[in-house]
Protein backbone atom coordinates (compact mmCIF):
# COMPACT_ATOMS: atom_id res chain seq x y z
CA UNK A 1 0.00 0.00 0.00
CA UNK A 2 1.17 3.13 -1.01
CA UNK A 3 0.24 6.34 1.32
CA UNK A 4 0.81 10.42 1.38
CA UNK A 5 1.73 11.29 4.47
CA UNK A 6 1.18 14.79 5.28
CA UNK A 7 3.85 16.80 7.48
CA UNK A 8 3.29 19.90 9.53
CA UNK A 9 5.68 22.93 11.06
CA UNK A 10 8.63 21.40 12.68
CA UNK A 11 8.28 17.54 11.41
CA UNK A 12 7.83 19.58 7.49
CA UNK A 13 11.09 20.76 8.52
CA UNK A 14 12.82 17.59 9.60
CA UNK A 15 11.52 16.14 6.47
CA UNK A 16 12.33 19.05 4.30
CA UNK A 17 8.96 18.96 2.59
CA UNK A 18 4.98 19.34 3.40
CA UNK A 19 4.15 15.97 2.18
CA UNK A 20 6.17 12.43 1.82
CA UNK A 21 5.40 9.05 0.19
CA UNK A 22 5.53 6.00 1.66
CA UNK A 23 4.75 2.30 1.04
CA UNK A 24 3.84 -0.31 3.56
CA UNK A 25 2.70 -4.13 3.25
CA UNK A 26 -0.66 -4.93 3.10
CA UNK A 27 -2.52 -5.18 6.97
CA UNK A 28 0.27 -2.25 7.84
CA UNK A 29 -0.58 -0.25 11.52
CA UNK A 30 0.24 3.56 12.49
CA UNK A 31 3.42 1.73 14.26
CA UNK A 32 4.88 0.63 10.96
CA UNK A 33 4.20 3.94 9.64
CA UNK A 34 6.31 5.29 12.67
CA UNK A 35 8.95 2.88 11.77
CA UNK A 36 8.77 3.58 8.00
CA UNK A 37 9.28 7.20 8.94
CA UNK A 38 11.87 6.73 11.38
CA UNK A 39 14.23 5.29 8.64
CA UNK A 40 13.73 7.81 6.22
CA UNK A 41 16.06 10.74 5.96
CA UNK A 42 15.35 13.41 9.25
CA UNK A 43 13.21 10.80 10.66
CA UNK A 44 15.50 10.00 13.66
CA UNK A 45 14.79 12.77 15.16
CA UNK A 46 10.94 11.89 15.67
CA UNK A 47 10.09 11.20 19.47
CA UNK A 48 9.30 7.81 20.24
CA UNK A 49 5.71 7.89 19.71
CA UNK A 50 4.63 10.94 17.50
CA UNK A 51 0.74 11.90 16.98
CA UNK A 52 -0.53 10.77 14.06
CA UNK A 53 -3.81 11.04 12.38
CA UNK A 54 -5.71 8.53 10.33
CA UNK A 55 -8.90 10.91 8.49
CA UNK A 56 -8.40 13.39 10.94
CA UNK A 57 -8.86 11.87 13.89
CA UNK A 58 -5.53 11.18 16.24
CA UNK A 59 -4.88 7.63 16.40
CA UNK A 60 -3.07 4.93 18.71
CA UNK A 61 -0.55 3.05 17.23
CA UNK A 62 -1.92 -0.09 16.70
CA UNK A 63 -5.10 1.28 14.10
CA UNK A 64 -4.70 -0.80 10.84
CA UNK A 65 -4.53 1.63 7.68
CA UNK A 66 -6.67 0.85 5.18
CA UNK A 67 -6.22 2.60 1.46
CA UNK A 68 -6.78 5.68 0.76
CA UNK A 69 -6.39 6.86 4.58
CA UNK A 70 -5.42 10.34 4.57
CA UNK A 71 -2.49 10.02 7.24
CA UNK A 72 -1.01 13.10 9.09
CA UNK A 73 1.68 13.57 11.59
CA UNK A 74 1.60 15.86 14.33
CA UNK A 75 3.78 17.78 16.03
CA UNK A 76 3.03 18.81 19.67
CA UNK A 77 0.22 20.41 19.67
CA UNK A 78 0.78 24.38 20.42
CA UNK A 79 -2.91 25.85 19.24
CA UNK A 80 -5.02 28.19 21.99
CA UNK B 1 -19.00 28.76 9.52
CA UNK B 2 -15.03 28.03 9.76
CA UNK B 3 -13.25 27.94 13.09
CA UNK B 4 -9.98 29.09 11.59
CA UNK B 5 -9.74 32.65 10.33
CA UNK B 6 -7.03 34.57 8.56
CA UNK B 7 -8.66 38.06 9.88
CA UNK B 8 -8.65 39.67 13.30
CA UNK B 9 -11.14 38.17 15.72
CA UNK B 10 -14.82 40.25 15.53
CA UNK B 11 -15.39 39.40 19.26
CA UNK B 12 -18.38 41.13 18.96
CA UNK B 13 -19.47 39.40 16.10
CA UNK B 14 -19.10 36.14 17.92
CA UNK B 15 -21.07 37.13 21.26
CA UNK B 16 -24.09 38.24 18.51
CA UNK B 17 -23.91 34.97 16.99
CA UNK B 18 -24.60 33.37 20.81
CA UNK B 19 -27.06 36.08 22.55
CA UNK B 20 -30.62 35.02 22.81
CA UNK B 21 -33.38 36.89 25.18
CA UNK B 22 -32.95 34.35 27.81
CA UNK B 23 -29.59 33.83 27.79
CA UNK B 24 -28.94 35.63 30.73
CA UNK B 25 -24.89 35.07 30.82
CA UNK B 26 -22.26 35.78 28.54
CA UNK B 27 -18.66 34.47 29.31
CA UNK B 28 -15.87 34.96 26.72
CA UNK B 29 -12.45 33.76 26.95
CA UNK B 30 -9.54 35.31 24.60
CA UNK B 31 -6.49 34.05 24.22
CA UNK B 32 -3.73 37.05 23.29
CA UNK B 33 -0.41 37.15 21.99
CA UNK B 34 1.73 37.39 24.89
CA UNK B 35 5.42 39.21 24.74
CA UNK B 36 7.39 36.80 26.53
CA UNK B 37 7.54 33.00 26.37
CA UNK B 38 10.64 31.14 28.94
CA UNK B 39 12.42 34.19 29.68
CA UNK B 40 12.46 35.43 26.09
CA UNK B 41 10.90 38.85 24.47
CA UNK B 42 8.99 37.51 21.84
CA UNK B 43 7.91 39.62 18.90
CA UNK B 44 5.57 38.35 16.99
CA UNK B 45 4.37 35.02 15.91
CA UNK B 46 3.19 32.75 13.27
CA UNK B 47 0.30 29.87 13.59
CA UNK B 48 0.08 26.56 10.95
CA UNK B 49 -2.45 24.14 11.06
CA UNK B 50 -3.56 20.95 9.76
CA UNK B 51 -6.78 22.83 8.86
CA UNK B 52 -9.42 20.27 7.43
CA UNK B 53 -8.74 18.29 10.82
CA UNK B 54 -8.77 21.93 12.84
CA UNK B 55 -12.36 22.46 11.16
CA UNK B 56 -13.91 19.11 11.94
CA UNK B 57 -12.30 19.03 16.15
CA UNK B 58 -14.04 22.17 16.46
CA UNK B 59 -16.92 21.04 15.23
CA UNK B 60 -16.54 18.29 17.75
CA UNK B 61 -15.77 20.67 20.46
CA UNK B 62 -19.02 22.51 20.06
CA UNK B 63 -21.47 19.97 19.45
CA UNK B 64 -20.35 17.92 22.72
CA UNK B 65 -20.39 21.73 24.43
CA UNK B 66 -24.04 22.56 23.38
CA UNK B 67 -24.66 18.55 24.51
CA UNK B 68 -22.84 18.68 27.88
CA UNK B 69 -24.45 22.05 29.27
CA UNK B 70 -27.58 24.07 27.88
CA UNK B 71 -25.60 26.20 25.86
CA UNK B 72 -24.88 28.36 22.89
CA UNK B 73 -21.14 28.35 22.09
CA UNK B 74 -18.95 30.37 18.83
CA UNK B 75 -15.14 30.24 18.84
CA UNK B 76 -12.66 31.11 16.13
CA UNK B 77 -9.03 30.08 16.28
CA UNK B 78 -6.39 32.55 14.18
CA UNK B 79 -4.42 31.36 11.63
CA UNK B 80 -1.30 33.05 10.21
CA UNK B 81 1.09 36.22 11.30
CA UNK B 82 0.40 37.79 14.83
CA UNK B 83 1.11 40.44 16.92
CA UNK B 84 1.77 41.18 20.11
CA UNK B 85 -1.87 41.27 21.46
CA UNK B 86 -3.88 39.92 19.06
CA UNK B 87 -6.60 37.74 19.82
CA UNK B 88 -5.07 34.32 18.86
CA UNK B 89 -8.01 32.34 20.13
CA UNK B 90 -12.19 33.11 21.05
CA UNK B 91 -14.66 31.33 22.76
CA UNK B 92 -17.94 32.76 23.98
CA UNK B 93 -20.39 30.94 25.91
CA UNK B 94 -23.98 32.40 26.50
CA UNK B 95 -26.55 30.47 28.79
CA UNK B 96 -29.30 30.62 31.14
CA UNK B 97 -26.64 31.04 34.18
CA UNK B 98 -23.27 32.07 34.68
CA UNK B 99 -22.58 28.63 35.81
CA UNK B 100 -22.75 26.67 33.26
CA UNK B 101 -21.46 29.16 30.81
CA UNK B 102 -17.76 29.47 32.79
CA UNK B 103 -17.81 25.54 32.95
CA UNK B 104 -17.96 25.20 28.97
CA UNK B 105 -15.72 27.86 28.36
CA UNK B 106 -13.31 26.67 30.81
CA UNK B 107 -13.76 22.95 29.33
CA UNK B 108 -13.65 24.07 25.89
CA UNK B 109 -10.39 26.22 25.61
CA UNK B 110 -9.00 22.77 27.06
CA UNK B 111 -9.98 20.93 24.19
CA UNK B 112 -8.73 23.19 21.97
CA UNK B 113 -5.41 23.06 23.73
CA UNK B 114 -5.17 19.52 24.12
CA UNK B 115 -6.91 18.87 20.54
CA UNK B 116 -6.28 21.31 17.82
CA UNK B 117 -3.65 20.63 15.61
CA UNK B 118 -2.02 24.22 15.55
CA UNK B 119 1.58 25.26 15.22
CA UNK B 120 2.89 28.10 16.76
CA UNK B 121 6.52 29.22 15.61
CA UNK B 122 7.34 32.20 17.82
CA UNK B 123 10.17 35.01 16.68
CA UNK B 124 12.38 36.54 19.39
CA UNK B 125 14.08 40.06 19.70
CA UNK B 126 17.25 38.94 19.63
CA UNK B 127 16.11 37.55 15.89
CA UNK B 128 15.87 34.12 16.56
CA UNK B 129 12.46 31.71 15.86
CA UNK B 130 11.64 28.42 17.11
CA UNK B 131 8.56 26.31 17.11
CA UNK B 132 6.63 25.92 20.57
CA UNK B 133 6.90 22.66 22.09
CA UNK B 134 4.75 23.07 25.22
CA UNK B 135 5.48 18.91 26.00
CA UNK B 136 9.29 20.50 26.59
CA UNK B 137 10.34 22.93 29.77
CA UNK B 138 9.18 26.55 29.04
CA UNK B 139 12.33 28.00 28.08
CA UNK B 140 13.89 25.33 25.82
CA UNK B 141 12.50 24.99 21.99
CA UNK B 142 13.21 22.85 18.67
CA UNK B 143 15.03 25.43 16.52
CA UNK B 144 14.92 23.47 13.37
CA UNK B 145 16.17 24.19 10.24
CA UNK B 146 15.01 27.52 8.52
Amino acid sequence: MSFRVLLFARYAELFGAPEIAVVLRDGASVADLISALRDLPGGESLPAVPFVAVNFEQSDSARRLMPGDELALLPPLAGG
Amino acid sequence: MPYLSRLPVDLRNLEDQVRRPDRGAVVSFVGQVRDHHGGRAVTSLGYSAYEPMVEKVCAEIVTTAERRWPVGVAMVHRIGELAIGDCAVAIVVAAGHRDEAFDACRWMIEEVKARLPIWKRERYADGAEAWVDPTLGAGTESPGPR
